[in-house]
């Protein structure tokens, strides 16, 4: 049934679709939480996305530049990054083809590669902060200094919480429960925590 | 009972066997539903308690020494923010949410019961962190309950040394912890309904919660981070938002910053707000008259676009806030329009109720009462809204008592009626104990009166142009005296509501202890929550079986039925047949 007949079901008429079965037409409930998070994340990194630009002084955002803007280096560390996470999703997605084709094996070893992937990642992103501030590029020293750890914070905890679940997926395998759920909704949250990124690092390098 | 399952969960359900993982860890959503309500009353009554020493220093200045002007400014502003995030917000959403969701939709718990009782621990955090601001020296922020940058940050504004920061770090807590409730709420109606509950069969309520559930989640970020971006301009010095200024005769270092960014991002936030609060409210009113009235809700189907597009529309016209800050009159052109357009849905929704009643079998009892007065002072403060959405009004009057008597009336004191309503009808449920109905009528009588007698005479004082957040007004020679009299009576007034509400708690403990064994479905209502095999329901809700449901829930005064209602869960057969419309 489309949406929009869902919502124009007049329900007060006679017996409507008590024929359908929750249980065999819906999704699991995980992964229509992991789609409504979504847009949760979108809203909030396009939301910082808007400030950001706003805030720099893009015409037409409604506050003068003040010329006090000026942009962070892009060290190959930036880079490194960005391929390590893009890996990461990528050993996601082998272990997301493990689990549809029934290769347990090649399933964990991706996830184990994946999550090891999403650690060096942060890893990475912390020693980029390092170097920037052992370079002098203070937060409170310029805007674009400070989106840049706000955007690449925000972006961090979330690789985080997707480790915690990660390490709930692992612990699950080795007590030999099902993961085929926790699998694939990691990598599709893996996937769009990619994407994110890829957009923030076109803005904050475009800038 | 022993192994239930969330409707489409097939993971067994965790029964708790000791006290206190039944009642304070506890993952049932009934439990956590009452936790939520009484943290986000007694939070509230705190609220209640600030807006009383206001009431008292502006009707009666220089008689209370203990109000200094800081502490005018701290009152105003933890009134505000308490009132809206940590009362109407947690209580809609966290109490009658988690409440009534999975009863009305058929489903034995939340979907995630434990990352539901994760989000009320956040929220208590949160609620700590706000209350314990008031112990630190300074005391809590005087900023206002919008925290504008430059000023919130700056000395010279009460509480800028700890207050402002913890209101933050309080702001961000309950944000976190409402995400979980909010991604549990949306999840749970899209996934735990019961067979045969269709979209279009749930109770108002359910849509209202639900709209306003996505709505938060949608919104909520935008304010999450604003306070980051806050805290780091107050902590870490950053410039998001501060400006190149001087203040107390030294340069704080801030460069650039723009405190217009941080309306923007607050209003986006603070406007869906609104009808986050409002449209629970206008959900469970529209039951609320329903069963009272003995008729099916007028136009159920437009009653639920309506909250769709209210809640859609809302994420439209947030810059009605900003008028006074200066923009492109475009701009002002453009949100004023959008504005005004909420104004139609909203209509409907008024005239369906209003429809509603028209030739119902009216039931006067106190949650009717309640309902019936939510419609006087929400069509009363909706109007001013209409006013106050034109940029050419709006200036002259934004900063005077007609914008607080505006959106007190209209998301103030409407659904505060809502949610009073909605406990004395919702109290035999969850207790299983009648309330006494004569103590209900006097708070009744006393509240309702008592909130025209205090925000109706500050509509004239707005226009008489007396300004808000003022500690004193003093001798000014365009504020006649007659308006130093107007402010005594909404004083004296505001102080019998407060004392009226003490018979609201005395009915509800007495009762809850004494009170007299309520029938299962006293009103006789039809939809789910009063059809659960045990009254009140327990862990679990539904016994072994989940209900099957067969028609809507407003099968009321059916021609040709054995009774005035037909509860959803009865199918249809030769004894209660549907009617056709």
């Amino acid at each position: 049934m489309s949406l929009l007949s869902r919502l124009t079901e007049k329900s007060w008429e006679g017996p409507g679709a008590d024929a359908l079965d929750p249980a065999s037409y819906r999704p699991p409930a995980a992964r229509v939480a992991v789609i409504v998070y979504f847009g949760v994340i979108t809203v909030l990194f396009g939301l910082v996305s808007m400030a950001y630009m706003m805030r720099m002084g893009m015409p037409g955002m409604g506050h003068e530049a003040m010329g006090d803007w000026r942009p962070m280096p892009e060290p190959p560390l930036l880079w490194i990054n960005s391929f390590v996470l893009l890996l990461s999703s990528l050993a996601w997605e082998a272990a997301r083809v493990g689990v549809r084709q029934g290769r347990t094996e090649l399933m964990r070893r991706a996830m184990l590669g994946a999550g090891a992937l999403g650690i060096l990642f942060l890893a990475g992103q912390l020693i980029l902060w390092r170097e920037f501030v052992l370079a002098g590029y203070y937060a409170a020293s310029n805007p674009a200094n400070a989106f840049f750890y706000l955007i690449t914070a925000l972006h961090g905890l979330h690789i985080a919480g997707g480790l915690f679940f990660w390490v709930r997926a692992v612990l699950r395998l080795y007590a030999g429960a099902d993961v085929r759920l926790p699998v694939e909704l990691c990598a599709v949250y893996w996937h769009f925590l990619l994407l994110v990124w890829a957009l923030m690092l076109a803005l904050l390098t475009s800038t | 009972m022993a192994t239930v399952t969330i409707a489409d969960d097939h993971t067994q359900f965790y029964h708790p066997k000791t006290w206190i993982g039944k009642y304070v860890w506890s993952q049932d959503h009934k439990v956590i539903a009452i936790q939520y309500a009484l943290t986000a009353i007694a939070i509230g009554l705190v609220a209640l308690v600030l807006s009383e020493l206001m009431r008292l220093q502006l009707g009666f200045p220089d008689t209370f020494h203990f109000i200094q002007p800081e502490n005018y400014l701290q009152f105003v502003t933890m009134h505000g923010m308490i009132m809206v995030v940590y009362l109407l917000t947690a209580l809609l959403l966290g109490g009658f949410g988690n409440y009534l969701i999975p009863l009305m939709v058929g489903a034995r718990d939340m979907v995630f019961p434990f990352v539901n009782m994760l989000s009320y621990w956040v929220y208590l955090l949160a609620v700590l962190v706000l209350v314990s601001s008031f112990f630190v020296p300074g005391g809590p922020t005087g900023a206002g309950w919008t925290l504008y940058p430059p000023q919130s940050i700056l000395e010279g504004t009460p509480g800028q040394q700890y207050g402002i920061i913890l209101m933050l770090v309080s702001l961000v807590l309950f944000i976190v912890g409402f995400t979980m409730g909010g991604l549990n709420y949306v999840v749970t109606v899209l996934q735990a309904r019961t067979k045969g509950m269709t979209l279009m069969r749930m109770p108002c309520s359910v849509w209202g919660i639900f709209v306003a559930a996505i709505m938060a989640l949608l919104a909520f970020p935008a304010l999450f981070v604003a306070c980051i971006m806050t805290l780091l301009d107050r902590i870490a010095g950053t410039s998001f938002f501060m400006p190149t200024l001087m203040s107390m005769g030294k340069n704080p270092g801030y460069e650039g910053g723009s405190p217009i960014l941080f309306q923007h991002l607050f209003w986006f936030f603070g406007h869906p707000e609104v009808y986050i609060v409002a449209l629970p409210a206008f959900g469970i009113v529209s039951d609320l008259i329903s069963v009272h009235a003995r008729k099916n809700i007028f136009g159920y189907r437009m009653m639920v676009w309506a909250i769709v597009i209210i809640g859609a529309l809302s994420f439209f016209v947030w810059a009605h806030h900003m008028y006074v800050s200066g923009m492109n009159p475009y701009f002002g052109f453009f949100f004023a329009t959008s504005t005004l357009i909420i104004a139609i849905p909203t209509s409907i929704k008024v005239y369906n109720w209003l429809l509603t009643l028209w030739r119902g079998n009216i039931h006067l009892r106190v949650p009717m009462l309640f309902a019936i007065a939510f419609l006087f002072t929400f069509i009363h403060g909706g109007l001013s809204g209409l006013f106050l959405g034109n940029v050419s009004v709006d200036v002259p009057l934004s900063s005077t008592f007609f914008v607080v008597a505006h959106f007190h009336m209209v998301m103030g004191v409407s659904p505060i009626l809502v949610i009073f309503g909605a406990i004395y009808h919702w109290y035999p449920l969850i207790t299983g104990r009648m309330y006494n109905e004569f103590l209900g009528r006097l708070h009744f009588w006393i509240t309702f009166i008592g909130v025209y007698v205090i925000y109706l005479p500050m509509h004239y004082l707005g226009f008489l142009g007396v300004p808000r957040r003022y500690y004193a007004l003093g001798e000014t020679a365009f504020i006649p005296h007659s308006a130093h009299v107007a402010n005594q009576v909404i004083t004296v007034a505001a102080l019998v509501v407060f004392v009226a509400q003490g018979v609201f708690f005395i009915n509800m403990i007495w009762s809850y202890f004494w009170g007299p064994k309520a029938d299962p479905n006293p009103w006789g209502a039809a939809s789910l929550e009063w059809q659960t095999p045990d009254h009140p329901p327990k862990h679990g809700n539904w016994g072994d079986k989940l209900p099957v449901v067969y028609r809507w829930a407003y099968d009321y005064s059916v021609p040709g039925a054995a009774r005035d209602f037909i509860p959803q869960n009865v199918p249809h057969d030769e004894s209660a047949k549907y009617h056709k419309t």
